[in-house]
This record gives structure tokens, sequence and C-alpha cells, in this order.
């Protein structure tokens, strides 16, 4: 049964970042050792609001990923709960051997900051779109990976990495998302949860693709009488495989959706407990191993296929095409 | 909370019994980078046994200075020093790099009480001494406390260095001591043939940091040097240790293709016949 508190329309939108900046404020006002470090992108990745709040535990420095990383791991063991922000192209892009030995190994607690992850990025181009970052960070040992699906989840997700003794990874996107919970809506590090229950197909969703599966979910029923669960994985590692697996288990078939690459994303990581554990007829929904291009947000969220309206195209020629998983498939 | 006071020809003896060490650990380990090991003997001993504040009983407490070995593999000279100061038993260091033991190949904070970090991949150990040191300066604003890092000049090939070196010049990290093991080799040859250093006392004063340029085997030079980098306040400190590669060891010394081998049977006992002669 889905208890998950949606929010009360669906119009309003924020970038995922702007929650970021709140819940690390707020963090650092509950707890004097959150400190927070950014190479050269503090307002852009929304740091701003704690360094204004926070000056003294507030550390530039620079451009330098790298170091953006020791430093940080130096101050977790000061005793610090650093929050190591850029963006997710040079950071964990950059820097993941610094992130796998002197945080992972090390088992420290950095919170590692991606910002401007995916390809809604838009105009910069292929370079600063970052699509692999949620296969480098998840095959970590130690490290917690946690992709928001909105401005508020991202608050509570950060306040909740704070206070995670873990080494984290928070994937954030610059893009006005939907905004689909609400301050009701739990969050815990781990969980995932049903936002719509449905019993034609389970789609689980991570990030920014969770609000344009409410969307698909809409246009299955309206448009084709397919009755789709929405599930929203915010947490990608540790995977809650009871939720996933429980969901898939009434409806049959499942797909996967995520503003990344689908070779060791999401998709991966949910194919990996179902192959294992209940094989299922699968959709993987993402960037299927090309790079990006300059374009605007909705126009190359458009052309790869992650609107609602282009899911939803693609998830009802699944529905048609396959049968749902029966015992002994 | 240091081993007390010593003679200096004292901790010249505790470093003649390190190397010693080192020589057997490697041995019985089979393999292991015995170059880099020998020739920072020396530091080693000055900083656990003279003037690093630290107590083995309790490896965390809030008031000791810190030690991050950026040169990972060098590792063997750090056991050999901790054993000797107290944190684990001599017996265990012939555990070196076998399954099960504390004493990983390459130094593991999670694994061995005492170490302050994880290190092997280089360049990395620079940044988290200078984050500590900027914990010390700006956070907690404790005035008696160091944080040290050892680094080896074939590592300063590494970009993640100089990163941290801009960093730690900006913030004038004068709690902020560090060395160089500048051996003059690394894995595939000479320093200068490799990649050449040039100018390092230039290099790192254009960074914005106080240096100093010792022998790096000579237990009096090397206290001198840290005494004066604990008196600069306003300045990140770099000891730029001219050491010799094998040091102790005849037929080790200045042989760069003893950066990354450990010694057979037959070499661990020649070298152990040097190192008596040594201390003779």
């Amino acid at each position: 049964m889905s208890n998950y508190v949606l929010a009360q329309d669906f119009n309003s939108e924020e970038p995922i970042r702007a929650g970021f900046g709140r819940g690390l404020k707020i963090a650092g006002d509950n707890n004097a050792n959150v400190v927070a470090l950014c190479a050269d992108l503090t307002e852009s990745i929304h740091m701003h609001v704690f360094k204004e709040a926070h000056p003294d535990r507030f550390i530039q420095v620079g451009i330098s990923e790298q170091n953006l990383i020791t430093v940080s791991s130096g101050l977790a063991r000061a005793g610090k709960i650093p929050f190591a922000g850029s963006y997710a192209a040079f950071n964990p892009g950059r820097n993941w051997e610094q992130i796998k030995t002197t945080v992972c190994i090390n088992d420290q607690p950095v919170k590692i900051v991606g910002c401007h992850s995916g390809i809604n990025v838009g105009p910069d181009g292929a370079t600063h779109q970052m699509l692999e970052d949620i296969a480098l960070m998840r095959c970590l040992p130690n490290m917690t990976v946690i992709a928001p699906g909105d401005s508020i989840e991202a608050e509570k997700a950060t306040i909740a990495a704070a206070n995670s003794e873990k080494p984290c990874y928070l994937r954030l996107a610059r893009i006005k998302t939907p905004i689909f919970s609400s301050i009701e809506s739990p969050f815990k590090i781990g969980e995932a949860y049903i936002l719509k229950e449905g019993t034609d197909v389970t789609l689980v969703g991570t990030g920014t693709m969770t609000s344009q599966l409410l969307i698909a979910s809409k246009i299955l029923y309206d448009n084709y009488g397919i009755s789709a669960e929405v599930v929203h994985v915010p947490t990608i590692k540790p995977l809650d495989e009871d939720t996933i697996i429980g969901s898939v288990q009434k409806t049959g078939r499942v797909v996967t959706s995520e503003e990344a690459q689908i070779i060791g994303g999401l998709g991966s990581a949910v194919a990996e407990i179902l192959c294992e554990k209940i094989p299922m007829p699968m959709l993987r929904l993402g960037i299927n191993d090309r790079f990006g291009e300059s374009g605007e947000p909705l126009e190359l969220l458009d052309y790869f296929g992650l609107t609602g309206e282009k899911m939803a195209l693609k998830i009802q020629e699944f529905v048609k095409k396959v049968p749902k998983y029966q015992k002994g498939f | 909370m240091q081993g007390g006071v010593r003679t200096v020809d004292e901790l010249k003896k505790i470093a003649t019994d390190i190397r010693k060490d080192i020589v057997s650990m490697l041995e019985a380990a089979g393999s292991g980078h015995s170059a880099g090991s020998l020739d920072l003997a020396d530091i080693f001993t000055v900083l656990y046994f003279h003037s690093m504040k630290y107590d083995p009983k309790k490896p965390n407490w809030e008031e000791r200075d810190v030690l991050f070995l950026s040169n990972g593999h060098t590792v063997p000279a750090q056991y050999a020093a901790m054993a000797r100061a107290g944190y684990f038993p001599l017996e265990e260091l012939k555990t070196l790099r076998k399954f099960g033991s504390r004493l990983q190949g390459h130094p593991e904070r999670t694994k061995l009480p005492g170490l302050e970090s994880t290190s092997g991949p280089l360049g990395c150990g620079l940044g988290q001494a200078a984050g500590f040191a900027y914990d010390i300066q700006y956070f907690e604003k404790q005035v008696h406390r160091f944080s040290y890092v050892i680094m080896g000049d074939g590592e300063l090939d590494e970009g993640n260095i100089w990163e941290s070196a801009l960093f730690a010049g900006k913030y004038k990290l004068g709690h902020l001591i560090a060395f160089v093991d500048r051996n003059d080799i690394q894995l595939d040859g000479n320093t200068e043939d490799i990649m050449p250093l040039g100018d390092l006392v230039g290099k790192w004063q254009s960074f914005g940091w106080h240096v100093q340029e010792i022998n790096g085997n000579n237990v009096k030079e090397i206290i001198e040097a840290i005494d004066l980098a604990k008196a600069i306040a306003d300045k990140p400190c770099v000891i730029i240790a001219r050491t010799i590669p094998g040091k102790g060891v005849d037929f080790m010394e200045y042989d760069y293709k003893w950066h990354g081998i450990s010694p057979d049977e037959k070499q661990k006992n020649e070298a152990l016949e040097d190192l008596d002669k040594e201390c003779a």
C-alpha cells in the first residue's frame, strides 16, 4: 500500500539544487561540525546559502577537485562533516580515485555533492553532462548514493546525509523539476517509495525522472488504459530491494528510468537484484551508451526520449509486446 | 606523550633498529619497497621519538599531532617506528603484507589504530594534512598542535600535490609541516630523467611556503628543521630532506632498482650485517 504523501498539486517546480542549498544551511544550523567546500561554483550549486549563514565554515578551494576531496578527507579525520561540492562532471568525474582511496577505503563521512548531473545541463554540451556518475559511485564499497527526486526531497536528503556516518554521494540537477513530494512525505536513506499504485507495470525512477514517470503513468492510463505503479528510488545504494521486488511481484513487468547511462546505473542496479531473485520482463530507459550534446534542456530530454510523453509511448509498446511475468518465467 | 627526551646518539640507534626491522619485514613479506622505507628511517625516528606528541594507548587523543604518509609504499618504516613506539608488539611486524594482517601492503587507517589515513595512490596526502591543519588553525584554534605529511619526490609529479600546495599557501597553514623525501629516484629511474623536478626550493617558495633543505639522514638536522618549522606560524613549511635511497645497506644505496623490491634471505643477512657495522 502506498501511504506516500504527494504534493497537493503538481504545478510548482524548482531546481533540485535549490533544496540542497536550504538543506545544507539547516544541517549547518543543527551541527557546528558541518563544513562546506566548493571548487569555484558556489552560487551555481547553491552553496552560497550556507556560506552566507556560516561564513567561517565555508572553504573555497578553487578549481581543484582532487584537492577538494583530499582536503575534505583530512577535515573529516579532524571530526568535521565536510560537504564537497562541484559539478558532477568533475566531482566525481575528475577525482574518483581520491574518493575511492581517501574517502571510501578510508571510511570518512565526506559528502560528495555532484550538481548539474544529467543531460538537462543543456547548452554546455557533452563534457558537462554527467551521465556516468551513478555507475562510478555505486560500485564503491562504503558509499551511499542518493539522487533526490525534487527540491523538497533534496532538502531532506541533505540533512539525512549530514547525519549519516558514511560517505555519501548527492546527485543534483540544474533544471527546474516538478515538485511531487511534500513536507510530510517520508525520506530515509535506503528507502524507496511507492508514489502511485498500479497493476500492469512497475515504473522505477530516480532523480529528475521520477516526476516524468508520474506524468507518463497518467498518460498510460488515460490513453492506453494501462495501470502503472510508480516507485521512486531516491537512494540508489543501498537499494531498497524489498519495495522493488514487492512491487514487481504484483505487476509482473518493470521499467526503469534515469537521466544517466543505463550501463551501470539505476537500471543495472534493479536488473542485478531481479535477475538473481525474480527474473522479470524489463525495459531500461536512460542514455544508452552515447554522450549528450548541446541543446535546450527540454529539447534534449525529448530527443533522448526521457519526457513523460516520450516514455509513455515506449512503455505502452513494451507492455503490449511483453507478457507479464508468471512463475516459471 | 612521545618517547621522552633522547640524545642524538640514542635516536641514531633507534633509526638503525628501524632499518633492521624494515629489512627483516620486507624479506619475510617477499615483496615491498626497500629504498624509500630505508631512507625515511631517520625522519620517522625523529617524528615518533622526539618531535610528535601522541599517546599509543589513545590513538585518537584530541591533542595529538597527526602524521599523514602520502607515499604509502614506504609504510614499513612507519610500522616499525609505531611498533617501537608502543602501538603494537614488534612481533606483529613480520605479518606485513600477509593475509589477515593489520599491516597492509599500503597503510589502511581502518585496519590499524594510530594511522591517520589510507594511502598508496600517490599525491593524496598533502591535501589531507592541509585539511587537518586547516581544522587546527581555523576551527579548533589549537596553538600547539601540528599536522605532518611525508611525500616522496617522484610523487611531486602528481597534480594533486600542487593543487594542495596552492591551498595551503593561500590559507597560510602554519600548523602544516611537510617533508619531501628527496632521494632522487622513482620506480622507472632517476627523478631528473623521468620527469625533472628542477628548482624545488623555488617552486615551493613561489607557492607561499617556507622552505628548508636539509640532510634527511641526519637526525640533528631533522630535529632543528622541525623546531624551526614549528616556530613559523604564518606559512606552511616544507622540509626538503635529501636522503640516500636504500640508506644503510651498501648494495641498495643510490640504486633506483631497489625502489619497488624486497631482499631475499641472503640479501637480508648481508643487509643486517651492513646495518650492524653502521651501529658499531
